[in-house]
């Protein structure tokens, strides 16, 4: 078998039936990163010793019995998770030699599943952007075109999964951090309902947005890593009781009677033709499965990144208040007051993104502002509420694009400080709602600019209502019932 | 348009210490987002109540109760700077 690109189920087969060992998995991954990072930099930590003690402790359990799907299973996570013991850097300076006390409940449940954490990986700093290039360490490249960007900002983590160097990792989203990467990397994506997942130990970008979620091969993995990781969380009062249906036993679905909307808005001006094609193939492909489909309108799609850009900016400015030099983290060595404290660490230990975000939201939220900018935005962020409430009443779920663009060039998006927000326009909508949403592979095109250059994977994006998590999961492995995108793999890789 | 002297005031309400050399730059691209969102002053809004969460959830409460743990020293490890087992800052006043 070949590890490498295996799915969890089949690895999960190898792991039962003692093809392989625990450890011998861990091992083979971790030659894999090792072997492949130097290209893609999609790992900041690799956490080598304390990933062959925990594989140990998952054979012994094989050997007992006492397995749970994903015991053995090596993952990387996203180094925004919190993991006692490990490394935590939000890929900022001032968190560069941060080693937290603890654990967030993503990866709690993690280990109590018996998941191996192989390392942390890349991503936008603090999670701010959408091309992995405001990272301190570096930018994390794109495993189908090294030149390109893999998205972002969990492009570390799409990245690392899309080369084969592990099966799952964990991932999070405030507008499209998920779904952007995963499309551009051309594998599968879930952004949770919001409060679906704790947030407890992860660190927080924009606390009404922020959900956390995995990338995967296939939807089949999606939904065995969400049963893993959601449900309440007594240390998370947004966190939802909600009951947790067994996701990954009811996938198989017959489409016929589901009525699917396609928001004509999200076919925006600028859209790459290579795009709209694939996208519209799948659309076909879902509806000869046996769904009707239909024509919606989500007539205020366009303002949604610049609500997403008011609401986040403010909540990031009040979260990252908490780096101030003296508890954890980069403390100045030149500052002489409490003042200089906060104002020189912060100002060493930024990036120029965070930099930016943090005053954006302070000048939004201070007097004389705050009515025009950050209650405006909060109450266009109801009527976009409003409007997919009326949508859902027409239709069970939405087909549309996960993101307009192919993956860019490594240095296009940087000097941009509008390029999350055009490229996040079709994610953004359905975060500030707290829908569920996934990304599957539907095909490769070439983008515009460059039509001679090798293909760029393209994401189909399927959004549900509140809570639907079973129902898009259905429909996305339905869909890859009939398709084999979601196993194409990178050349070299 | 923000002007250099608000973005200094700015950066000195978020704590960041700018040279002035970089007031410039982050004029630029403040009035840059700024100008990006100014249409949305455009949406009625007329009657519509700001929205902070979506979930609809209530309030959850606890007892505030001393929960006892074993990581004070892991805790302290990665403090900058400590005097004995005390979080040490420079000069308040």
């Amino acid at each position: 078998m070949d590890y490498a690109f295996a799915t969890i189920t089949e690895l999960r087969q190898a792991l039962d039936t003692k093809q392989i060992s625990a450890v011998e998995l861990a091992k083979f991954f971790l030659a894999r990163i090792r072997r492949f990072n130097a290209e893609l930099n999609a790992f900041i930590t690799i956490c080598e010793n304390e990933a062959l003690a925990e594989a140990a402790e998952a054979d012994k359990r094989i050997a007992s019995g006492k397995v749970e799907p994903l015991t053995g299973i090596p993952y990387a996570s996203k180094d925004l998770f919190v993991t006692r013991a490990v490394k935590t850097t939000a890929a900022s300076k001032i968190l560069e030699n941060y080693i937290p006390p603890f654990d967030a409940t993503v990866i709690a449940r993690l280990r109590q599943a018996g998941s191996i954490l192989l390392g942390k990986t890349n991503l936008d700093q603090f999670a701010h952007g959408s091309s992995t290039e405001t990272s301190f360490y570096g930018p994390t490249h794109n495993p189908w075109d090294l030149e390109r960007i893999p998205g972002g900002s969990s492009g570390g983590s799409t990245a690392a999964v899309a080369a084969g160097l592990v099966p799952f990792a964990t991932a999070t989203e405030t507008g499209g951090s998920i779904r952007q990467p995963a499309s551009l990397c051309g594998i599968s994506g879930w952004k949770p309902t919001y409060g679906r997942v704790s947030r407890f130990g992860v660190i927080a970008m924009s606390s009404s947005m922020d959900s956390m979620g995995t990338v995967a091969r296939s939807v089949e993995d999606l939904a065995i890593t969400a049963e893993a990781i959601s449900g309440f969380d007594p240390k998370d009062g947004t966190s939802g009781s909600v009951k947790i249906a067994e996701w990954s036993k009811n996938l198989p679905r017959d489409l016929r009677g589901l009525r699917m909307g396609v928001p004509q808005e999200y076919f925006v001006p600028g859209i790459e033709d290579d795009v709209k094609d694939r996208v519209n193939e799948a659309i076909d492909k879902i509806r000869k499965l046996g769904a009707e489909i239909i024509d919606v309108s989500l007539p205020l799609t366009a303002y949604g990144s610049m609500v997403y850009a008011i609401v986040t900016s403010s909540e990031v400015s009040s979260n990252l208040a908490r780096y101030d030099g003296i508890r954890y983290g980069l403390s100045s060595a030149a500052a002489k007051d409490v003042f200089e404290i906060y104002s020189l660490s912060r100002a060493e230990g930024f990036g120029p993104e965070a930099k930016r975000r943090v005053m954006t939201g302070t000048y939004a939220l201070s007097v004389g502002y705050r009515g025009a900018y950050y209650l405006n935005a909060q109450k266009v962020r109801r009527l976009i509420v409003n409007e997919f409430a009326e949508v859902f009443k027409k239709c069970d779920m939405l087909l549309c694009p996960s993101t307009p663009n192919f993956a860019p060039k490594i240095g296009g998006a940087a000097d941009n400080p509008l390029f999350g927000y055009i490229s996040d326009q079709l994610n953004i909508p359905a975060s500030l709602a707290g829908l569920p949403g996934l990304c599957v592979p539907c095909g490769f095109g070439k983008p515009a600019e460059q039509r001679d250059n090798g293909d760029m994977p393209v994401g189909l994006q399927i959004i549900g209502p509140q809570w639907g998590e079973q129902q898009v999961f259905q429909v996305g492995y339905a869909y890859q019932q009939v398709t084999e995108w979601h196993q194409a793999k990178p050349k070299g890789f | 348009m923000i002007t250099k002297d608000e973005v200094a005031r700015i950066a000195r309400l978020a704590r960041i210490k700018l040279p002035d050399g970089e007031l410039e730059k982050y004029r630029t691209d403040l009035n840059k987002v700024l100008g990006y969102i100014e249409v949305l002053k455009t949406v009625n809004t007329d009657g519509v109540e700001p929205l902070a969460q979506v979930t609809g959830f209530e309030n959850i409460f606890r007892d505030d109760e001393v929960v006892e743990t074993e990581i004070a020293d892991e805790i302290l490890k990665i403090v900058p700077e400590t005097s004995g087992r005390f979080i040490r800052v420079k000069k308040v006043l």
